[in-house]
């Protein structure tokens, strides 16, 4: 019997080659071992979806509207009820059993409108409640703090009411969505229709509301404006929830202007639309012209807040329940019949959003989140009530038509407030995404 | 000039509804020594006083009309309100004037809970440190303002003037000056209104022996005791005509700002910082205060004063307010002792 002897150079060897040989496969299926750490992942037979709602603050309205449209849509993900705009979603993916057969749990946390609660709310669900994925919100500031977190934690942020160009602009996230449209979009769409009914020599004042969205607001509302021929006389920033605009709609009377543009929104949006009608401001004449109000951004809430003052106004929607589309018509019912009255543009969003996540885990085959957002970037789509939409790839921007509305002179009730003056088709609305900047970052998936 | 005279309208209106909800508040510290956090909830009270009546006067009965449907498909309903039915014109005419018209229902509901509010839960606080005061009636009105939000929602409740004050008035053609000063007919009704109110709490207190004997309890409680006069029920009643001053202030009030839950806390700090102007417990340092805080805010929001110093109408009442209590510590018109323990 005769043994080999081994020398310790073949041994080191023979021991390299075999250690490689035995690692090697691990590099092919390191992609599923990364599946198994995207943050959240679902483990049992439900998928948890959270929602971060101001229910509390001036937006609260707004907030329970959302939440009203995120049940909806959980109740339909389910198979429960009619299935609202599953049906008429093209291409849709959705089956109304849950999401890639697991049911749809939720968790909501009420945000306050404020960006600290809305982080510590979503950081809650993610951590605590095990949410996949958050939705709602009804400022730009909340969604652009809220998207940043959500970037860092590695969860997809679908946001809900969010107008300012920031949010897809200097802001944007890999990991943050918006099928809501834009204040360069509202700038786009209200300008020629504005300029037709009013003239192109005309002067306009912007009262502003001082952040985000107000800034992003009247930039693209100057550029719209300035662009067909009108001069801006001042441009003046307001605090963001002001009661009294009074001392600053005094100075407009004065001012030569013959146009005010209210670049605010919710109770400012109230209050300085009600004041300035009081100060008579509709019914003066400057330069030979009627004195006319512009308010960029409409919503119906705030409309039934400011009664009267809202009638003949101009402004911009992202959707109106009396939209004459299969889509709509699907969603208003449902929406309707579980809770006696119309949807507001801020439950249609939210709504829609939740659709689209779904939709996307359901194409991608997988709740791994690089993989959704991928299902999700580029995405072209149509029957969600804003006709052909594409969730645009380099910005994660809803690229759609809008609507330009005006305050209704003879309304049939509280929920018929405006009427569609023009649907601005998604041509129009296209922009470059370079033109506001900002990085969408990594997708890498996180483990949380 | 005409810019000018309408800031000075401009502050004038505003020092109106700072002096008026500002009386209230100093009127509660002059006599019961307590700091009132929650003056603010009950000027947003009254307004909801205004909101209810509104509602109250909009009842209606509903029939189901099966031969149309709404957008959702459930059968629609058709409303006719009481008031005009019953009523007919004169219903219209109620309708229209809700706004005034509900100070009949906002006398009686902030009498009954401004002691009710004394009784119930201030009194057991007379004898705390101010701290304690705020953090309590801070809490009540928030537990208000929650109320509140429960039964009417969040969302602003427009209240519209009567029709009659609903448009402008065209002061410059009335004083002879040309159409371009203008200003709404409401406002200048709730600088009016104001001017009456307090007028009316100054007869009350000077030239009354009700009032004379709530003015010596202000200045010494004990004595007035002594002479077996029950001075904790006058304080309690003062503390209710408080109320209904601030209620009363807030029913006016709706027509300029559609109410909603959190309008009081948007007066209150103002006015807080107009009675520490005025002097803690001076009723004329209060009203003197809102008026010249009010003019000072409406000047300082002239776009030719913003260019000189930026952001001088977000500071200005709160630098007005450090000069003067470095200069006058006091405030204005400060009595000497008091929060000075």
């Amino acid at each position: 019997m005769s043994f080999k002897v081994i020398d310790r150079r073949v041994f080191l060897r023979n021991t390299a080659i075999l250690g490689a040989g035995l690692a090697a496969p691990m590099h092919f299926v390191r992609g599923a071992y990364a599946e198994d750490v995207s943050c959240n992942m679902p483990k049992g037979d439900t998928v948890t979806f959270g929602w971060s709602v101001p229910l509390t603050g001036p937006y609260a309205d707004e907030g329970a509207d959302e939440l009203k449209a995120f049940q909806l849509a959980v109740k339909h993900l389910n198979g429960e009820g009619d299935g609202g705009m599953i049906p008429t979603m093209k291409p849709g993916a959705l089956k109304g059993n849950g999401v890639l057969g697991k049911k749809v749990a939720q968790v909501h946390g009420d945000s306050q409108t404020k960006t600290d609660a809305a982080r510590d709310n979503s950081k809650r669900m993610i951590e605590r409640d095990g949410a996949i994925m958050i939705s709602g919100g009804s400022s730009s500031a909340e969604a652009v703090a809220v998207q940043s977190l959500c970037q860092d934690m590695g969860v997809i942020h679908m946001s809900g009411l969010t107008h300012s160009n920031d949010t897809t602009g200097k802001d944007k996230k890999r990991y943050g969505f918006r099928h809501f449209f834009n204040a360069y979009q509202s700038g786009v769409a209200l300008g020629p229709v504005i300029g037709e009914a009013y003239g192109k020599d005309r002067k306009a004042y912007h009262l502003t509301a001082d952040y985000t969205w107000g800034w992003t607001q009247e930039e693209s509302m100057k550029a719209a404006t300035e662009a067909m021929g009108w001069q801006t006389v001042a441009a003046v920033r307001t605090p963001l929830g002001s009661a009294d605009f009074s001392q600053y709609i005094t100075p407009v009377l004065n001012s030569g202007a013959d146009v005010l543009i209210l670049n605010h929104y919710g109770k400012d949006m109230v209050n300085s639309l009600t004041q300035s009608v009081q100060f008579g401001l509709r019914d003066k004449e400057v330069n030979g012209k009627k004195f006319e109000i512009v308010v960029p951004l409409f919503s119906e809430l705030m409309a039934q807040g400011a009664g009267d003052a809202v009638k003949g106004i101009y402004g911009t929607s992202n959707w109106d329940w009396k939209l004459d589309d299969e889509a709509t018509k699907a969603f208003t019912k449902s929406f309707g019949q579980e809770y006696g009255a119309p949807p507001s543009q801020a439950a249609h969003t939210c709504y829609v959003q939740a659709l689209l996540y779904a939709d996307a885990c359901e194409r991608a085959g997988t709740f791994f989140a690089p993989a959704v957002i991928k299902a999700l970037e580029g995405f072209e789509f149509d029957g969600l009530g804003n006709g052909s939409t594409l969730y645009r790839a380099e910005d994660h921007q809803c690229m759609k038509s809008c609507l330009v509305v005006r305050g209704k002179e003879t309304p049939k009730d509280k929920y018929d407030l405006m009427e569609i003056v023009k649907v601005v088709p998604r041509e129009v609305t296209t922009y470059d995404p370079s033109i506001f900047g900002g990085e969408l970052g990594p997708s890498d998936a996180k483990q949380c | 000039m005409d810019a000018i005279l309408l800031q000075i309208l401009n502050g004038l209106d505003k020092g109106g509804a700072y002096a008026l909800i500002a009386l209230g508040l100093t009127l509660v510290f002059g006599t019961l020594g307590v700091v009132n956090f929650a003056h603010g909830a009950l000027f947003m009270l009254g307004a909801f006083c205004a909101v209810t009546f509104n509602k109250l006067l909009n009842l209606e009965s509903v029939v189901i009309d099966p031969t149309q449907t709404t957008a959702w498909g459930s059968p629609l309903e058709v409303r006719t309100p009481y008031v005009e039915a019953l009523l007919g014109d004169f219903g219209n005419y109620l309708h229209d004037y809700s706004v005034p018209a509900s100070i009949v229902l906002a006398i009686p509901v902030m009498l009954i809970f401004g002691i009710a509010m004394e009784r119930g839960l201030i009194r057991y606080f007379y004898k705390r440190p101010h701290a304690e005061q705020i953090l309590v009636t801070f809490g009540l009105a928030i537990v208000i303002q929650e109320v509140i939000k429960h039964f009417f929602g969040a969302n602003p409740i427009p209240q519209p003037a009567p029709s009659a004050f609903g448009g402008t008035a065209y002061v410059g053609q009335i004083l002879g000056m040309g159409q371009t000063l203008a200003y709404p007919w409401w406002r200048i009704i709730y600088l009016l209104f104001s001017l009456g109110v307090i007028g009316a709490v100054f007869v009350f207190l000077q030239f009354t022996t009700y009032g004379m004997v709530v003015r010596a309890g202000m200045h010494d409680r004990q004595t007035v005791g002594f002479l077996g006069i029950n001075i904790e029920r006058r304080f309690t009643v003062v503390f209710g005509i408080a109320a209904v001053v601030a209620g009363l202030a807030g029913v006016m009030y709706t027509p300029i700002l559609p109410p909603d839950y959190h309008m009081g806390m948007e007066f209150l700090v103002l006015s807080f910082v107009v009675v520490v102007v005025g002097g803690m417990g001076s009723l004329g340092g209060a009203v003197a205060a809102g008026f010249l805080l009010g003019i000072l805010q409406s000047f300082a929001s002239m776009n030719e004063v913003k260019a000189i110093i930026p952001g001088i109408d977000q500071i200005i009442i709160y630098l007005v307010a450090v000069v003067i209590l470095l200069t006058l510590p006091r405030g204005l018109m400060g009595r000497r002792g008091v929060m000075e323990d």
